[in-house]
């Protein structure tokens, strides 16, 4: 159980972390200042197992990896979303925070208590009483999800010296491209 | 039916992929730079693998704090340095410096129908050349260089299509910024945009980079420009050897088609705080909006042509007094044409401050950072809140041509009345 942290809609990389903080890649360094551009007191009020709710496009803007990583150091549970920018969404599948999108966040306001269930997709709204079911992963990003992300999934296939199943052999180390 | 980025995918793949399906992409070209590499080293070290996959199609590009201003660019510059030694990948050190978007297709690194993954989000810039390119995390550069391969959602595609007679002030940044005011800053989140019709099929390739460089601010996956003659011919000049060109099939199914029409069109103005607030130049001109600092260069606009056209609005032009002007040419080569051409004494003359090719100013790090309630007219590609110096800065977006003009008139200006 968390309590829900409300932002709006194009909440992008510079609010979530400025670049200036951007001096390190180690997740509980960058914490101390996630969504420092849009809430300074953010990191001083948020809680392991908080929640960050936003409208559209959250994550939009930049590349970098430590905002995702900035909200995983922080101990959010999920961030909840209408949409996701898409690298945001990448990054944070890649570093395993759950991303969930779900059809509307009108109903959460700041405070409430949610309750998020990333294996079911869904989020409760104790507050409210409101259940919101999240968009499904596909199977592979599944995949990923439950290996713990990109790196631990592609330790796992080189330990099995597979190859992909519709794709080209695992790692093309020395085969010169494709 | 495919379009471009349907299939380019396809062809990667070896099978018709659809919009919405998850691949795994085999991958032409990776690169990091600065800031992105060093977490992708850490995750690379972490998957355990000893090599990269193949260390040409891998690019060490240093641009965004180059030369280091502190010891935490200078570390960064030092791990990438080491990186790129260990593995023998393409570097560019310090002294050979350039902006990444800039020199990737410069050197000919991308081909059309590559498929590209760049840790950076303006990796959509080399789409430009008819490829598949995308921005990526740093974890996911680190699999891609050790893989060769990364898990890709096939996107949906929206076909922007550009029709009529534009002012001849208007440029590459013109009709980007007209296009995203028409979209909006999440009017084509994870898809690719396929930018096309008569006025595209003009444009020369520097403002092609510029039109595709966008479209990130968008939320698209890449912005894929309809390779042709002219596409061609720069592949042949900078690349080389084979590559493959591909148009959208007449019955391409694209999820949105947006129509700019042109006819008229004024030079645009992105107020802030979002590239999709563009109006006319003459509407923020009726604002008077002073101007303290003005920016050219960056992945959007620091290529020759935006040097030609900066330097041909300040030739004989004083910047106005209070005003700091910083130009940044893309590349080095770029940087010594700007010498051979006499826009580096234009500059000069005019005041500017000359900076080393990379990203420079474009994004309050490094240099060019702006204090609170000041306000700059650049020709980078965002204007978010803060982007470069003081949450309470601001910054309006334009071309080169622009920026000079309000440089040289103290507020934001059309060329035509300074030129
Ligand atoms: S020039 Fe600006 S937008 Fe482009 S890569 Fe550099 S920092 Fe990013």
């Amino acid at each position: 159980m968390g309590r829900a942290f409300v932002f709006g809609d194009d909440v992008d990389t510079d609010a979530i972390i400025r670049a200036e903080h951007v001096t390190s890649a180690d997740p509980d360094a960058l914490a101390a200042h996630a969504m420092g551009g849009a809430d300074p007191t953010f990191a001083g009020r948020f809680e392991p197992g908080d929640v960050v709710v936003a409208g559209t496009n959250f994550g939009c803007g930049s590349s970098r990896e430590h905002a995702a990583l900035a909200l995983k150091g922080a101990g959010a549970s999920a961030v909840v979303a209408e949409s996701f920018a898409r690298i945001f969404f990448r990054n944070a599948i890649n570093v395993g925070l759950p991303a969930l999108r779900v059809e509307s966040t009108a109903g959460i306001s700041e405070g409430d208590a949610l309750r998020v269930d990333v294996g079911e997709g869904s989020v409760t709204d104790e507050t409210t009483g409101e259940v919101l079911r999240a968009a499904s992963y596909p199977a592979f990003l599944r995949e990923l999800v439950d290996a713990g992300g990109l790196i631990e999934y592609g330790r796992r296939l080189l330990a099995e010296g597979g190859e992909g199943p519709d794709g080209p052999a695992s790692r093309r180390a020395g085969t010169g491209g494709p | 039916m495919p379009t471009i980025a349907e299939q380019i995918l396809s062809a990667k793949v070896g099978r018709p992929v659809e919009p919405g399906e998850i691949v795994r992409a085999p991958v032409d070209f990776a690169f990091g730079h600065d800031i992105t590499l060093p977490p992708a080293i850490e995750e690379f070290e972490r998957l355990g693998v000893e090599t990269v996959f193949d260390p040409e199609r891998i690019a060490v590009i240093p641009d965004h704090l180059v030369p280091a201003h502190n010891e935490y660019a200078a570390e960064l510059y030092g791990a990438c340095e080491a990186f790129a030694a260990e593995h023998g990948t393409v570097f560019y050190p310090q002294g050979s410096q350039g902006q990444e978007h800039v020199v990737v297709p410069e050197d000919g690194l991308v081909k059309p129908g590559d498929l590209m993954v760049g840790a950076d989000s303006h990796s959509c810039t080399e789409g430009a050349l008819g490829a598949f390119a995308t921005g990526v995390g740093s974890t996911d550069l680190a699999f891609a260089m050790a893989f060769g391969w990364l898990w890709l959602r096939v996107p949906e595609t929206t076909r922007v299509e550009f029709v009529g007679e534009p002012d001849p002030w208007v440029c590459g940044k013109d009709l980007v910024l007209a296009a995203l005011a028409e979209l909006g800053v999440d009017g084509a989140v994870s898809h690719a945009i396929e930018f096309g019709g008569p006025v595209v099929r003009d444009l020369p390739m520097d403002d092609r980079f510029t039109l595709a460089n966008m479209a990130i601010e968008a939320g698209a996956a890449t912005g894929i420009v309809e390779p042709d003659g002219i596409t061609r011919a720069f592949a042949d000049a900078h690349a080389g050897g084979e590559y493959a060109i591909y148009v959208p099939d007449d019955d391409a199914e694209y999820a949105t088609v947006a129509t700019i029409d042109c006819d008229g069109m004024e030079p645009r103005v992105a107020v802030p705080n979002l590239p999709a607030n563009a109006v006319s130049v003459s509407e923020v001109q009726t604002e008077g909006v002073e101007i303290d600092q003005a920016v050219i260069g960056s992945c959007t606009n620091g290529r020759e042509s935006d040097l030609r056209a900066a330097a041909e609005v300040l030739d004989g032009s004083e910047v106005a007094e209070g005003v700091r002007l910083i130009v940044t040419p893309g590349s080095r080569r770029l940087e010594r044409l700007c010498v051979e051409e006499g826009w580096t004494a234009t500059f000069l003359d005019a005041g500017a401050t000359m900076e080393n090719p990379g990203c420079g100013a474009c994004f309050g790090q490094r240099t060019g950072v702006l204090d609170a309630g000041e306000i700059a007219v650049s020709t980078t590609n965002r204007n978010f809140t803060g982007r470069m110096g003081h949450p309470e800065s601001e910054v309006y977006l334009a071309s080169p041509a622009v920026a000079a003009a309000s440089a040289v008139a103290g507020e934001i200006a059309h060329p035509e009345e300074v030129a």
